[in-house]
């Protein structure tokens, strides 16, 4: 039997990718030199590199404070993004935004976001943008279980759903709303369910299975794309970190922690791929020494770009403001 | 040159950028079919059907927040939240998204949306649906705040405000909605940041903005006749503010009274106040004064509504303490 190796290998890498990213950027910041706080990605990277496999180029991603992961996986120069933590010109936000506020137009990435759950919204507004012009883009939202209790979560799905946009909605539920238990703050086991409110589908996946993510998103976008309107896919995950570097997540119970790592995205897809006989040890350990070898470079960057000019406090307030 | 009202005028304005511009549309409660609760959207309708026209769920964080999405897409939203009051329902849409993106996101991004509100007391609408809340939006970096008294401008204004990109708040007094005025034919812009002396006087300068206008014009007149040249500078865009025609017209009268209808403290007049303070207070030849609402709800009953608004007979006793 013939298997195209290349698509696996990527979503592969693209987790690699991730996790190498946030262990670099943890590290970084501890070391010193990067303002604000940062919210790892860690334990979750099945989820973006599932659904962004089947995004075009032209598509349109929204997401949340931490979005790391989201814009890495959407072809995201790691070189910008360490500069923009590190609050550099050489960011992709010119270091005005920082790590909740990274942005990549290019890539139809239209920002993380300080504001929970304000990704809900936006994203929906893109998929209005690509149904009004009668393109056949998708807008993908990513957002936590927490969010889902924001009434704007309510205003924006409901919209999507008489508007029959052409909307993904992405809730990663790691189970906590920063330090709150899903259960403490929902009387619902599956966020999914939301979606009856609604009147279109919503499943549950389990987002530790990047392939499982990736088989729902599929069905979820070529919906979309067809004019079937919005899905929402929860995916059942957990952050293998705090809810940002400093939260020593004290809240968690230790054997339930314990029992998630143990089920660690990454490692269980290797385990798939050597079973598959789609990759061998040696070229999983190329795609670790090569991503890296890659972050080690990109904090560099970062480090080495110099700060923004003070003339920059004031521009970009308005459009045309730079004289 | 013929007469329209103020909600012609707006219509016409939307018509023609509408028919020059396929990516402006309209979105909010019962702007399409119903026309639009005061009426201005009805023809809009009319001529661009549903398409373009949409009738949205009661959803004010959706309304403003789909549009900050779709705008980031390409699209020129001119959305509409039926009373000011309801502003502040999506905040976060208005101040910490539309406000901020083009800014956060170092320029990449921009957010040319329109948000149409009507504002002020006057229809016995009590303390929900009869505020003028301008004052919080000029308080956010990012936004444009235009607040129009005549037909005239009115149209011209909003072509401006639709052809700007950035994010604009424009402000419709309900009870200026009926009032005529010769208004030009065809297409037509006023400059944002551009005020207007609506009266030319010598002895002192009136300074205020949307339906204060009337109130002092019907002053000036008055004080004429006691031999009180009064001028009226029309602000017409609060942010841009137009500081230079307000230094002027202070530095040729030595006089000012700042009007407004909505509460004193905290209130713009406040910061014309300020300015006139810092950098015209060498002209001045008496107090600066500010005729303000009170610091009050709107109440409902008709008397004390009418003692909320501030009157001509108001600021004719501010104007005489002057001299």
């Amino acid at each position: 039997m013939t298997v195209d190796r290349t698509p696996l290998l990527d979503l592969y890498r693209c987790m690699v990718r991730i996790r190498s990213f946030e262990e670099h950027a943890h590290k970084a910041f501890l070391k010193g030199g990067m303002p604000g706080f940062l919210h790892l990605y860690s334990g979750e990277e099945a989820i973006a590199a599932g659904v962004m496999a089947v995004l075009d180029d032209e598509d349109y991603v929204v997401t949340s404070h931490r979005g790391h992961g989201h814009l890495l996986a959407r072809g995201g120069d790691p070189n910008r993004m360490f500069a923009e933590l590190y609050g550099r010109v050489d960011g992709y936000c010119k270091g005005k935004g920082g790590s909740m506020h990274i942005a990549d137009m290019a890539h139809g990435m239209l920002g993380a976001n300080g504001i929970v759950g304000a990704a809900v919204n936006i994203g929906t507004g893109a998929a209005f943008a690509a149904k009004y012009r009668g393109e056949k883009k998708v807008s993908v939202s990513f957002f936590g279980d927490g969010s889902t209790n924001r009434g704007t979560f309510h205003e924006a799905l409901n919209l999507a759903a008489i508007w029959e946009l052409p909307a993904i909605y992405v809730c990663e539920n790691n189970l906590y709303g920063v330090a709150n238990y899903q259960s403490d703050h929902m009387k619902l086991r599956d966020v999914a369910d939301r979606a009856a409110a609604y009147g279109f589908p919503g499943v549950v996946v389990d987002g530790n299975d990047v392939l499982a993510v990736r088989e729902t998103a599929a069905e979820a976008v070529e919906r979309a794309r067809a004019g079937g309107g919005p899905t929402l896919i929860e995916c059942k995950t957990w952050r293998h970190w705090g809810h940002f570097i400093g939260d020593m997540a004290k809240y968690r119970d230790p054997a339930e922690h314990e029992a998630w790592l143990k089920r660690d995205p990454i490692p269980a897809f290797a385990a798939v791929l050597l079973d598959r006989g789609a990759a061998t040890e040696a070229e999983l350990q190329t795609i670790q020494a090569e991503a890296d070898a890659e972050m080690d470079a990109a904090v560099e960057f970062g480090r080495q770009s110099p700060f923004p000019d003070k003339s920059e406090l004031t521009t970009d307030v308005y459009v045309g403001d730079r004289a | 040159m013929r007469t329209l009202n103020y909600m012609q005028a707006l219509a016409e304005a939307l018509i023609l950028e509408m028919r020059r511009d396929p990516n402006i549309y309209i979105a909010g409660e019962d702007v399409g079919k119903f026309g639009g609760s005061f009426g201005v959207t009805g023809p809009v309708f009319k001529e661009f059907g549903p398409e373009r026209v949409l009738d949205t769920p009661i959803s004010e964080t959706a309304i403003i927040g789909h549009a900050v999405g779709a705008a980031a897409a390409g699209l020129r939203p001119v959305v509409e939240i039926l009373f000011m009051d309801f502003l502040p329902i999506a905040s976060d849409e208005l101040y910490n998204q539309a406000a901020k993106i083009h800014y956060m996101f170092g320029g990449q991004m921009s957010c040319p949306i329109v948000v149409r509100t009507a504002i002020g007391a006057g229809i016995g609408a009590a303390a929900h649906h009869s505020q003028s809340l301008e004052a919080l939006v000029c308080h956010i970096p990012g936004l444009k705040t235009i607040a129009p008294a005549t037909p005239a401008d009115a149209k011209g204004l909003l072509i401006s405000a639709i052809r700007d990109d950035n994010p604009v708040v424009f402000l419709e007094h309900k009870m200026l909605y009926a009032s005529k005025g010769e208004v030009p034919e065809g297409d037509y812009t006023i400059p944002i940041g551009k005020a207007d002396v609506k009266r030319e006087g010598a002895d002192v300068t009136l300074i205020c903005y949307s339906a204060m206008v009337r109130q002092c014009l019907a002053a000036a007149e008055d004080l004429a006749k006691d031999d009180i040249s009064a001028e009226v500078l029309d602000l017409r865009t609060l942010i841009p503010l137009d500081k230079e025609a307000i230094l002027a017209s202070v530095a040729k009268t030595g006089r000012v009274v700042v009007v407004h209808e909505a509460c004193l403290t905290g209130g713009f007049g406040g910061e014309v106040a300020a300015i006139i303070a810092d950098e015209g207070f060498g002209s001045l030849r008496a107090p600066i004064k500010r005729v303000a609402g009170p610091d009050t709800p709107v109440p409902f009953s008709p008397a004390l509504e009418s003692e909320f608004i501030v009157s001509a007979e108001k600021i004719k006793t501010a104007v005489r303490t002057l001299f």
